[in-house]
């Protein structure tokens, strides 16, 4: 009796034990190991450097629990990236270029999120390999439409998006926390986020139900694709330049971080603070290997090794 | 005579329910023995029990005058017994000839490549003993049910098959394929081969049976030749029970006319009309496929419709999403609550206010306080059991799971409620709940729509019964004049033979 109560509360809790287990882990073996680990400045930089994968894995959730996923993200962040670049460089006022940059930006994203969302629904063509055509077209298209090289002298305001601090904080961090705290509503206190569990866990039983399920999923793309476009733009602030070979290989981080922090692939059940600590969890590492001086070949084998423990000690405890 | 096989003694018990109760069945060569029994009655489980699906619980099983130890599928082949399933095991995919070879390719002397023109070579000929001739090069996906049928026995018998159980092997074929079934299985028998031989068409048993045995609630309730048996004594011995215990009184009213469907073509469906009543239950019977499951579903807009109209209150309605039909005052209680009904991985009080969250929406948000306050006043009306009412769904038993769906529809205030099934895989005691549940909606004035295949449900509940054949309605029987028998002469459609 008194196990089960226990167990009861384990599973009650939104956070899976065995993230908790590893990033606990991580974080005493990387104090112990550096003395500049646990200070301010680098907490607020990790925080920096997560921020721009963890705001993709806040709308990677929303996909991945209706059981689709989403493997063009890398490659939007890339051409949202370009031409919210190119658009900070028209001769416009900066006052002016800046928010029409942005808008752009979060526009193409919606866009990605519809067209997505209707291949998916309307055409039927199973998640992987439509998002898997995105990914290559919108990489395609960050080449074509820069010709293969950067774009470079952004007006200096359009750095100041990701370069710049509100209370302390870096700008990029305040916007994933506003994010997750957004998200996190939506998905508990709104009827759209209900949806969303349901059509994960049983999208004809769903239908049945009343719910339009082709407006779900075409929704959940949508936020997917604007939160990734905002990554975008983000990160084009932070490098001041729109690169096409920005975000190669991101949406393997962002797709990691959310099933490390629980969320089902098969849908359905899965929380968005579990995806914030899986992409914290990822970060710190990241972090941490760097400050040990550990060779970046040698991190990508860590960092997989972590990914495949934390699963295995989730699994295991199910049993 | 001497036994092929010999069951003697076996049980089986679930959580709940006792599947199979002391249950001896014998089988010779060359002899047809039928199984017959209500759902649940347990042939499946017994069958499942002999081809090593399921393990026994105790009993003895005796092939050939030797004790047999059957734990897996592959210890059944061993001793002979081949299984031919309601639902097909093959890969659609794969090539006939692949198929029947699956598992066991007949290779290369050589080499470990599969040897395709002997593989090929033997499936004709296997083929041709059930004189069949088929091409064995196209993937099956592309054949009709009943050469799918033919593929599937065919695979049986490539071993050594000397008992072969087929499970409602009828349900899916028409008339002719039928008779070329019965062909087969003579052939069959006439090699010493003993088949066991499950359907619910009574008069398949009288047409190829050579013994009968009746189940009911896992215990055999009579075994004899088929020549001693009739349709009446068949019937009695598989329902045995007095009704009026097994249905609550309702004392019925129907009122003015609240819902009419007319000439609805869509499918198979073919020119349904029939109306229903404020605070009627009306039935539907008909054989598996029979086009009842589809009526619902273009009634609740879940599938469309070709022609045809509905009315409502007299107003002319027009679903085209279950949405739609839910805000029109229309429910529907699907066939499988478990992959049609219900999200397994939200709690009960999730999966009861899911229809209805516009209704418990403050600005943009959820008012949780309402949602629970509103789901556990219907939990107490319907009597749904459950530790908490923050468990996952998945933990409830059949009885509370259908009361979990019923108050999704009692939360979404529907004044039409089609019941498709609503007792398939439910206990004796929550079955008489349901049954009452239904009653009291219908008193309230809802209008009760009752798919079901188990007619004494019907004939102990429903005011009126309409039955279905092959997407048309055959027929309208009221409560007072409705038997089995009539029932089942709409359902195949005797009469209109007869006359």
């Amino acid at each position: 009796m008194k196990t089960e109560e226990r167990s009861k509360v384990f599973s009650s809790l939104p956070v899976k034990f065995g993230i908790g287990l590893t990033l606990t882990a991580e974080i005493i073996l990387f104090s112990q190991l550096s003395p500049y680990f646990f200070t301010a400045e680098n907490i607020l930089n990790v925080s920096l450097q997560l921020s721009i994968t963890a705001i993709i894995a806040a709308g990677m959730t929303f996909v991945i629990l209706t059981s689709g996923i989403d493997l063009s993200v890398g490659a939007l962040v890339a051409f949202t990236g370009v031409v919210a670049a190119s658009v900070a460089k028209l001769a416009l006022p900066v006052f002016v270029a800046l928010p029409l940059a942005v808008a752009a930006g979060l526009l193409i994203g919606a866009a990605s999120g519809v067209f997505a969302g209707i291949c998916v629904t309307r055409y039927a063509i199973t998640p992987f390999i439509a998002t898997l055509a995105l990914m290559t077209i919108f990489r395609g298209a960050a080449y074509i439409y820069t010709d293969g090289r950067p774009i470079w002298e952004l007006p200096q305001q359009f750095g100041l998006l990701a370069g710049g601090r509100v209370f302390g904080l870096p700008i990029p961090t305040l916007i994933m926390l506003i994010v997750y705290v957004v998200a996190y509503i939506i998905l508990k206190w709104t009827r759209f986020g209900r949806y969303v569990y349901a059509v994960g866990g049983n999208k004809e039983a769903a239908r049945l139900a009343g719910i339009n399920t082709n407006r779900i999923l075409i929704g959940v793309y949508v936020v997917c694709g604007v939160l990734t476009s905002l990554s975008g733009i983000l990160l084009a602030s932070r490098v001041n330049s729109g690169q096409p070979n920005a975000g190669l290989m991101y949406e393997l981080d962002v797709i990691a971080a959310v099933v490390v922090g629980g969320t089902s692939l098969s849908g359905g059940r899965g929380t968005i603070i579990g995806t914030l600590l899986g992409a914290v969890l990822i970060g710190v590492l990241r972090n941490g290997l760097n400050l040990l001086d550990v060779n970046s070949y040698v991190q990508q084998v860590v960092v997989g090794f972590v990914i495949l423990i934390t699963v295995m000690i989730d699994q295991a405890r199910k049993k | 005579m001497s036994a092929l096989l010999r069951l003697s003694g076996i049980s089986k018990q679930y959580p709940g329910v006792r599947a199979l109760d002391d249950v001896s069945f014998e089988l010779s060569a060359g002899e047809i023995h039928c199984l017959v029994g209500e759902n649940g009655a347990g042939k499946s489980t017994l069958t499942k029990i002999l081809s090593g699906a399921l393990s026994k619980d105790s009993g003895e099983i005796i092939i050939n005058g030797e004790k047999a130890e059957i734990h897996s599928p592959s210890d059944a082949l061993k001793y002979g017994i081949g299984m031919i399933y309601q639902d097909f095991k093959l890969v659609p995919e794969l090539s006939v000839a692949e198929n029947i070879y699956l598992g066991k390719e007949p290779m290369q002397s050589r080499l470990p490549i599969i040897d395709y023109a002997t593989m090929h070579q033997l499936a004709r000929t296997q083929l041709g003993l059930l004189g069949e001739i088929l091409d064995t090069t196209v993937p099956v996906r592309t054949l009709s049910v009943a050469q799918q049928q033919v593929v599937e026995i065919a695979k049986a018998i490539s071993e050594k098959v000397t008992i072969l159980a087929l499970d409602e092997p009828s349900a899916a074929l028409t008339e002719r394929e039928l008779l070329s079934l019965f062909t087969i299985v003579r052939r069959l028998i006439s090699e010493g081969v003993g088949v066991i031989y499950i359907s619910h068409r009574l008069e398949e048993i009288f047409e190829i049976g050579d013994r009968v045995t009746v189940l009911r609630d896992g215990k055999v309730v009579k075994t004899c030749p088929v020549v001693e048996a009739d349709r009446k004594s068949l019937i009695q011995w598989m329902v045995g029970r007095e009704l009026e215990d097994e249905f609550p009184h309702i004392g019925l009213v129907p009122g003015e006319e609240l819902f009419r469907a007319e000439k609805i073509n869509a499918g198979i469906l073919r020119s349904i009309t029939f109306l229903l009543r404020r605070g009627e239950i009306l039935g539907f019977a008909g054989l598996v496929g029979s086009g009842r499951t589809e009526l619902a579903r273009v009634l609740f807009g879940a599938d469309g419709k070709e022609s045809g109209k509905m009315f409502l209150h007299g107003m002319e309605i027009a679903p085209r999403s279950p949405r739609e039909a839910i805000d029109l005052g229309i429910g529907l209680l699907t066939e499988d609550r478990n992959r049609l009904g219900l999200i397994p991985e939200m709690n009960v009080v999730e999966n009861i206010s899911l229809s209805s969250l516009s209704e418990l929406l403050r600005g943009p948000f959820l008012d949780t306080k309402k949602e629970s306050e509103k789901t556990q006043l219907l939990m107490d009306q319907l009597r749904i059991r459950t530790p908490r009412s923050t468990d996952t769904v998945e933990n409830l038993s059949g009885g509370n799971r259908q009361k979990v769906i019923l108050a999704r529809w009692l939360f979404t205030n529907s004044k039409v409620l089609i019941f498709d099934e609503p007792t398939s895989g439910i206990d004796v005691g929550a079955k008489y709940e349901i049954y009452s549940l239904i009653g009291k909606l219908a008193l309230e004035g809802v209008g009760i729509i009752m798919i079901s295949s188990d007619l004494p449900e019907l004939l102990g509940v429903c005011s009126r019964i309409i039955v279905m054949h092959e997407g048309c309605i055959t027929g309208e029987l009221l409560r007072g004049e409705a038997t089995q028998e009539k029932i089942m002469a709409l359902a195949t459609e005797e009469v209109k033979s007869e006359d």
